[in-house]
This record gives C-alpha cells, structure tokens and sequence, in this order.
C-alpha cells in the first residue's frame, strides 16, 4: 500500500546568500548612543545608578558656571548656620561651604573618574599582555600583580603621599600604583582563555600583527568585563580620593569634599556640632558612590541570569502543593 | 483499592510546565504509563522532549519556574519482603497520601496507594531515597566537591536510618562500594580524585543505600566513553538481579534500550508517541517517529544505502505544531496530521500491549494501517529526495 | 604540601620587594627632608646637632657609602630590630612605640572583623535560602545601601549622634586614662569596651553589607548545582542541605576575604583610629605623617605590611584545608 507523500520538509530550502544592504555610515554612529540608553535602562538598578552619577558629571560640568561664589573666599562670618545668603553655611574662616561642595564636585567626580579610567588602562595592558604572551612575560607580570596585589593599598598609598608633593595629581598616581592589580588579574585569566579560541589563531593564520590581535581581536571581546572593572575601580578610587584627603594628604587649597571634611574634622566641626559642614560632603560621596554601585550590580545582573530579580508567576494552591 | 499484579507507579495524565516570562512551555503534555515490579522501562527521545523534566517531575524535584500542572503520580508500595532480608521494612513511609490508608503509625498494607503529588514535604523526604532514588546524568556535578564519597553515602543512613550506630554505617557504606566495584579504601577519597567511571558508580552505591524500589537513572552512561558505559550498564543489570529493583532509565540513546529495557516510551515534543515491549519495537517499529530513531544509525551490514535520519528540528514547546506534533518532520504525513492531535492507542488490534499516537493507525483516517516495510520505504524516499548521501 | 610551599617562596619574595620600597621610597622623594624637617623642628624648639645627625643618617643623605652598602646596612639593622628612632618622642626607639600601639589595633579590629564575618555570612546564607521571600527583599538593598556609605563618614556620623548628640560614649580614646589604671580589672577593662563600642559597631556594621551580599550570592550560584539537588533528593533535611552542601561550598570564596580582612586589621583600621582618636597603630601612622615622623612611617609601614602578608599565607593554609581539591591542584 502506498502512504500518501508527504509535502517536502521544510529543511530543504536553497540557500542564497544575499549581498548586505549597505547601510550609510551615520548610522552605524548613531547605534552606540542607542546602544548606550538601552544599557542604561534595561535593568532598574543601572537606570537609578547612571541617573545619579549623570546628576553628579552635570553638576561637575556646569555647577561653577551657575554658581558664582568663589569657594576660597574668606569672610566675616564664621560657621554660619545655613541662611539665605549661605545656604549651607559658612567655615570657621568664612568660606561659603555650598559653592565649595559645588566646586569641590568638579574636582571628586573628575579626578575620580580620571583616575579610574588610568588605573583601567594599566591593569588592561598588564592583564592583556601576560595573559597573551606567557611565558617569562607573562610570569614577571604575574608576580608583580600578586606582590602589588598583597601589599597593603591605603597604608601604601599614605606613605608615598607622604612623601611626595601635595596635589591631585600625586593622590591620582598613588592610587593608580596601589590599585591597578586586581583587574590585570582578572584580565589576564580571561585573555588566557581567549587565546586558545580559534578566531586566535585564525588571525595569527592570516598575518595579523601581534598588537593587533590583541587589542583589536580579543580586547572587544572584554569590554564587559572592562567596563565592570572600570565601574568597580571608580568606586573604589573615589572612596580612596576621598579618605586620603581626609587625612589631610591633599593639597587644601583645592576644594574637594575630602578636604572639606578634613577642614572641618581639623575645627572640630563635629565636637562643635557643625553639621552643615561635615554632613553635605560625605552625603554627596555617599550618594556617589551609591550610584556606582547601583550600575554595578546591575551589570552583575545582566551578566548572571541566576542572579536576576524572578517574577514568579501567581501559583494557585494546587500547583504550589506540586512542587517541593 | 485492590493491588493489580504487580504495578509499582502508576503515572496519569500528567502536565508539567515551565511559566517563563515569555510563554508558557509545555514540557510534558498528557504522559501515563506504568511501571511494573522489577521490570526496567525504557524513556526515549531527543533533547527537549521532557524525559527528564519528567524523572525529575517523578521525585517533585522541579524547581521553579517548572510546575506540575495537572496529574497523579500513584506509588504502590510494599510491605517488608521475608526472604529477602536487603530490603529494610520501611519506618518512616508516610501514612496520609489519598487514597486507602489507615491513619496512625504501623505497616503499610500491600493494597494501600500514594499520591506523590499530594505528599507534604515531610512526608515527601521519608519517602525519598527510601523507595525512590535518583542517579543524575553528571557524577562529577552530583557530588558535593567537599565532602568524601563515604561521608556521602552516609548521611543517607543516618537521616533515614537513625537507629543505625556509627559503625555499621561505615559497614554498609563498605559493602556498597564493594557491591559496585569500587576499592574500600576509596571510602574517605573526594570525588575529584577518582575516574569518571568510579564517580558513577559511587552514585549508583549512594543510590542503592536505602535499597529503593525505584531506580530512576537520568542518562547515566551519556557522559562516559563506550567501554566505561558497558561495564556500569553491566553492573546495573547485575544488582538489578540480586536486589530487584525497578529502573526508569532515561536516555537518547535507542539502541541502548533496546537491549535493556523491558518496556519502551518514546516521547516526542512533551507527549508520549509510542509505548512497546523491547521486542515488538525492535521488530516493528510504528510510529514514524520511532523508526526514525531505531534506524537514524547505519547499520554494521546490510547494502550501502542513502540515509535521511528525521529532517528538521524538535519543535520550540511554546509553540507546540497544531494536530501532531511531528507533522511537519513526518515523511508520512497526509491531510489530517495537522488538524487533529492523535491519542495513544493500540496500532493493531491483534497486539494491544504495543500502543501508537498517530493517525495511520486510525482506521477513521486512514484505510489500512501501514507495515514497517512502508515506513521504510517512506524514509528511503525522503533520502533519495536529499543531497547527501 | 608542595602549593603552600611556593605560595610560601612567594611571601618571602613580596616581603624583600616591601623592605626594599621602604628603602626607596624616601630616597626618592624630591626635596631635602631633612632640611624641611630640621625646619620645621626648631620652631619647637632648639634642634640640638645629634638630632641633626639622627635625621641625616635616617636618610643616609650624609654617608659616603655607595647605595647598596647603604641597602645592606638597612637590612642589618633591620634584623637586629634597630627600626631607628622617634622624631616626635625623640629619642624613643620606633619599636617601642610601635609594641604599645599594635595590641590596641589588634583587639579592636579581631573583634570586629570576627563578629561582621561570622553575621554577615549567617545573613547571606539565609537570604539566599530564602530567596524571594520578605526577608531577603528587605535585606538585600538595605545592605546594598550600606554598602555604598563611605566608611568614615558613617564614622563621624555615629561620633556625632551617640557621642556628641546623645552622650552614650566617649568622645576619643581607647580608655578612660583620667580615671582608670591599665591592668586585669573589671573597671579597666569595663572602660575600654565602653571606649572600642562605637568604633568596632562602625566597623561591623560597615563590612557585613560585603560579607553577606558575597556569601548571598556565592549561596544562590551554588544552591543551582547539582549536587544540591542531589542531597535534596536524597531526603536530607532542609538545615542538613543548607549548611553541609550549600553553604560548606558557598563560603570558600568568603574565607580567603576573612583571612585578607584579618591582615588587614594590623593594617589598622587607619579611618576608624582617626575618627575615634583610638590609640592604635593606624592613629600612629597618622600622627607621624603629619609630624613628618619619617622613622614611623616607614617602621609602622614595614609592620603592618609584613603583618598583612602573614595573614594571607594563613588564610592560604587555611583554604587549603577547606578546599581538598587545591591540594591537587596548580595555582592558576
């Protein structure tokens, strides 16, 4: 008997390849800030985080523009409670604290930011490097991460502020030597298993230059991990900014709200009851840093589905005695 | 209730789905069958067709977003045997499933029926272990990493057996290992430090520690090389005779079944399409499907001849094909495969144990039912039909 | 054996690289401290030529001999305990002062750390077991928030509430010297937990938030294993499953942070001393930075560094007898 034919299956179908449409440049440009918002908001947590830091960076940007007052000058009236004339108040010399914590924001967010974005570069290079290199390379650079790695970071980075000139700029290289090492390792033991892959070796088939393999070939295949790094290091080194010029490693005459605080633990604000003072700046790095990491753990998030926020759908009674 | 001669687990109707944010998938749809004493059953399929949604569905062992929608799983167990003294009276079986029980303490009856389903988690962790046991598909992933192989097997003993002393644990816990066939001294080594091989059989000793009723074994030779898999599935067919157990044995693997199963389920797409004794599938398969499978693998002799295998993909469970699910892969299918979903029924009249869903055993649908040979030869076509060979 | 021996090598070799940074360090540094120091001294009072003569060899900025002789006779001294002499309790040798300080870092910072280890870990477990529920909805961003506040403000902030405002507890110090004499009484040692309670809740309170986010996630990735599963479906019960195969796994990557955080108590709680104005060795660095004690700051530098190390080969040892499979294993 004879079994009715079935219609051919589905899988055989020729296959054409079809020439790419080419799409103009500028649109290819205008992906990545769409790229950026879609990050940005896909997860509540880095959509609260990046609304923060975003208020901080504008408030860096244009605060000195709006707000005139200049931080370093002195008055008549000491620790002045706030009022509509200073509204947070005055420093034991007189200084308007709301245009210092103003300014003193271009200067945290910033130097903050730069600085993380240096110690990102170096672990990058040195995580990069050993990890695609091996061998002896790869074995001096991982005894210098370890060694840099279990070297205490803040006492460390006291004593060499302590002996260098005072300044932003000597705090930022302290905090870069004491803090790239944990993300090169990190780095590092991702390159080592990119290299194996075989996009790897086909680039070193077809003549690739070494440099070019690894910072065209496998460096975008990190950018997530980089980029966490990077958020993770910006909290770190601002929280590291901030206690350093507490204790008065800083150079004072720049307003920060580490130095603030240093100023104001120095007047014994806080034995005083000064709350205007030492309360702002440590409520801005708090919030700061809060905000760091929000986009943190949202990336955290959307990395490890496990760790994902479930939903679970509405169980009627009988179902929920079904499972264990 | 009165025992039929000896079944063991009966499954009904049962329905389980995963309740995902973007659909529904049905993971098993309408699945019954029974397993009988002592008897293996075979569950085959392809990846994704719900045979271990439905072991672990067996043992409530889904977690969330999985859920057991609708069904009943009914356990019959069994009073202490009195020759075979392997088999410990059971202490701690629950007392309150559905159906017949008496209430209070004291022997289940023989004629007296559970409900998993309706257990509660008390009553759920007497009965594991005790009467069902698991053995997963990745030893290497089922043991704890810090904890040896002995410590494993005992604390089984200890939460069910607390009248056991310390000693005769480690008594047991040696004659387990020595039951599988791995060196006593290996009762203090972590699971890190022994071969594949040693990793299954240290589960399979856990497995039995409690001398279960129920054996369900989740592909557990997939992740081993050949000569490894005959060895355990040796093994497994030998503690089988002396402790006589049943076993759920759950793989892709057809061929394998087939010289091990007594009874075959072959699922397909969360539904059960065929269900036959070892030998009548081996000999006549009926659903296309079922073929498919048995000959997706050249044979060792025989012509040379142009193979096929079963084209496209198993099918996205969110969005389950209308009428048969198998339709579209199906080189026999004809008008009314997709418009009306086939129940499982016997494929001939002559042999009502062999039980097929499809269609061209219908005799409302289709004149006369067709012979392996036509399946073969429908598969045959569908290979002269594809470019390779 | 063989991993702790090369983890050991390794100490050996971070140790050199810390002695040698402590030789360098003010050597390199621009500018003549010792006439910046000299300085700043007389206007305290009369700097009498031996000083002069302490602060120059200090910096060996008057010695004739080349540098490695100089490197050499460093690590000479160095073994012989000789860590040179105070500037600001002139002439006390370093090690003394450094002897005094160290006891009242230790003991506030063991505390500390011990108590937000074993809380936070107990909090994370539980979170993670009970994942979903109000408990963990409620717990998990309240310590995330915490998390965020930067440590020494939450320190001035708990000052000025309880000490300040409320009058709970002392100001500063580590006892109450007006009244109390050191020594194994119940007022001595009455006075000194009523002084340490502040500083050491900031620091519990500040670090549980990590402990127990670290430990809640390293439970929910481990609790998805298999051999969980598996112990489940062996009838073990609930507390059996959570402790023994969750949480025996889940807490090993928290026990290397346990051990560093331990080394890092020497490295004394350098925010909390200053805040608190606590007597221990962080305080002292600090004092001695801003006194440009130089000898102090390296000394008290070399200390805790080598403090820190210790405490990191420990927890190696200590990982590898809770991990059996790193015995085997070649450090990655």
């Amino acid at each position: 008997m004879q079994i009715q034919q079935a219609p051919q299956p589905a899988g055989a179908v020729a296959v054409v390849l079809m020439p790419e449409p080419k799409t103009p440049f500028y649109s290819r440009f205008l992906r990545i800030p769409f790229a950026i918002w879609r990050a940005m908001t896909i997860s509540r947590k880095v959509a609260v985080g990046s609304a923060i830091v975003g208020f901080f960076i504008l408030v860096g940007i244009f605060g000195p523009i709006i707000v005139r007052t200049d931080p370093n000058a002195t008055s008549n009236l000491f620790i002045a409670p706030p009022s509509p004339a200073h509204w947070l108040g005055t420093t034991v010399v007189g200084e308007d604290i709301f245009s210092q914590l103003v300014y003193g924001t271009r200067t945290s967010v910033f130097w903050g930011l730069g600085t993380g974005v240096l110690v990102t570069i170096v672990s990058v290079i040195v995580g990069l490097v050993g990890g695609y290199f091996g061998g002896w390379v790869d074995d001096v650079l991982t005894l210098l991460t370890n060694v840099s790695l279990v070297l205490p970071a803040l006492p460390l980075a006291i004593v060499l502020a302590a002996y260098f000139p005072r300044g932003p700029l000597t705090i930022s290289l302290v905090i870069v030597v004491t803090n790239w090492a944990w993300q090169a390792r990190v780095l590092r033991s991702q390159t080592l298993s990119m290299r194996s892959r075989e996009f790897v070796t086909a680039a070193r088939a077809t003549g690739e230059s070494t440099w070019r393999i690894i910072f065209f070939e496998i460096f975008p295949n990190e950018i997530g991990l980089v980029v966490a790094g990077f958020v993770s290091t910006t909290i770190y080194v601002v929280l590291t900014w901030a206690a350093l010029e507490f204790l008065g490693l800083g150079d004072g005459s720049i307003p920060s709200w580490g130095g603030m605080l240093y100023w104001a633990q120095q007047a014994g604000a806080l034995g005083g009851g000064l709350w205007w003072w030492f309360i702002p700046p440590g409520a801005c790095i708090a919030l700061l840093g809060a905000g760091l990491s929000l986009i943190n753990f949202g990336i955290d998030e959307i990395a490890d589905p496990r760790l994902r926020v479930e939903r679970p759908r509405k169980l009627t009674k009988a179902m929920k005695k079904a499972v264990a | 209730m009165v025992t039929q001669d000896n079944i063991l687990l009966e499954v009904k109707n049962l329905n389980v789905d995963y309740l995902a944010s973007n659909g529904t998938v049905h993971a098993v749809t309408d699945v019954s069958f029974t397993l009988r004493r002592g008897e293996i059953l075979g569950l085959a399929g392809e990846s994704g067709s719900g045979k271990s949604t439905l072991a672990y569905a067996i043992t409530r062992l889904l977690r969330p977003p999985a859920q057991i929608t609708s069904g009943e799983i009914l356990y019959y167990p069994r009073a202490a045997r009195n020759q075979d003294d392997s088999r410990v009276t059971v202490t701690n079986l629950p007392k309150n499933g559905r159906r017949g029980f008496r209430r209070g303490k004291g022997q289940v009856r023989e004629d007296e029926v559970i409900d998993i389903l309706q257990l509660s988690s008390a009553q759920l962790r007497a009965i594991r272990w005790n009467d069902l046991a698991i053995v997963f598909q990745s030893a290497m992933n089922a043991l704890n990493p810090v904890m040896t192989v002995g410590a494993q097997i005992m604390d089984v003993l200890r939460t069910h057996r607390p009248d056991m002393g310390a000693d005769s644990r480690k008594q047991r816990a040696l004659e387990l290992l020595q039951l599988v066939g791995i060196a006593p001294d290996r009762l203090r080594s972590y699971p890190h430090e022994l071969s594949g091989g040693m990793r299954q059989r240290a589960i399979i000793a856990i497995a039995l520690a409690l001398s279960p009723e129920i054996l369900i074994m989740d592909e557990p030779t997939t992740a081993l090389d050949v000569v490894v898999q005959r060895e355990i599935l040796t093994e497994i067919m030998r503690l089988r005779e002396k402790l006589g157990f049943s076993v759920i044995f759950i793989t892709h693997d057809l061929s394998l079944l087939l010289e091990l199963a007594d009874h075959v389920a072959i699922m397909y797409a969360g539904r059960i399409v065929e269900k036959a004794t070892q030998r009548d599938l081996y000999l006549h398969p009926r659903h296309p499907y079922s073929y498919g499978l048995l000959h997706s693998f050249p044979t060792l002799h025989g012509p040379r001849e142009k193979m096929s295998g079963i084209p496209g993909s198993p099918p996205d469970l969110r969005n389950v094909p209308s009428g048969c699910a198998f339709h579209p892969r199906c080189p026999c299918a004809f008008d009314v495969c997709p418009k009306v979903l086939p129940v499982l029924q016997p494929a001939l009249a002559t042999n009502p144990e062999q039980v097929v869903a499809c269609h061209l055993y219908d005799p409302r649908y289709h004149a006369e039912p067709p012979t392996t040979e036509d399946l073969a030869k429908a598969y045959q076509a569908l290979a002269e039909g594809s470019t390779v060979s | 054996m063989r991993h702790l021996i090369r983890r050991f090598l390794f100490y050996i070799c971070a140790v050199w690289v810390a002695i040698t940074l402590d030789f360098f360090i003010p050597r390199l540094a621009p500018g003549d401290p010792v006439a910046a120091l000299v300085g700043k001294m007389s206007t305290k009072g009369y700097v009498t030529p031996q000083m002069q003569q302490t602060l120059a060899d200090l910096f060996g900025l008057n010695s004739h001999d080349p540098l490695w002789v100089q490197y050499f006779k460093y690590l000479g001294n160095l073994f012989h305990g000789n860590m040179g002499v105070s500037i600001q309790y002139f002439p006390t040798p370093v090690l003394t002062i450094i002897k005094q300080d160290i006891g009242w870092s230790i003991m506030l910072g063991g505390v500390a750390v011990i108590l937000s280890f074993l809380l936070g870990c107990f909090l994370g477990i539980i979170a993670a077991w009970k994942r979903g529920t109000w408990l963990d909805t409620l717990l998990s961003p309240s310590m995330n928030f915490l998390s965020a506040i930067p440590y020494f403000w939450l320190a001035l902030f708990t000052l000025y509430i309880f000490a300040y405002s409320l009058n709970w507890f002392p100001l500063s110090g580590g006892y109450d010297s007006a009244n109390v004499d050191p020594g194994w009484t119940l007022d001595f040692i009455s006075s000194v937990i009523q002084y340490a309670f502040l500083p050491a809740l900031t620091l519990v309170v500040s670090s549980l938030a990590g402990w127990m986010l670290t430990m809640r996630n390293s439970m929910i990735t481990t609790l998805s294993e298999d051999y969980v599963l598996m112990a489940r479906a062996k009838g073990l019960s609930e507390r059996r499953v959570m402790f023994w195969y969750a949480a025996r796994n889940a807490v090993l990557p928290n026990i290397t942070g346990f051990a560093i955080a331990i080394g890092a108590i020497v490295g004394g709680q350098l925010l909390t001393e200053m805040v608190f104005s606590y007597p221990g060795i962080g305080y002292a660095l600090l004092q001695a930075v801003n006194q440009q004690d130089y000898a102090m700051i390296q000394s008290v530098f070399l200390i805790i560094t080598l403090a820190v190390l210790g405490a990191n080969f420990l927890a190696d040892i200590l990982y590898a007898f809770l991990d059996p499979r790193v015995r085997v294993e070649r450090s990655a």
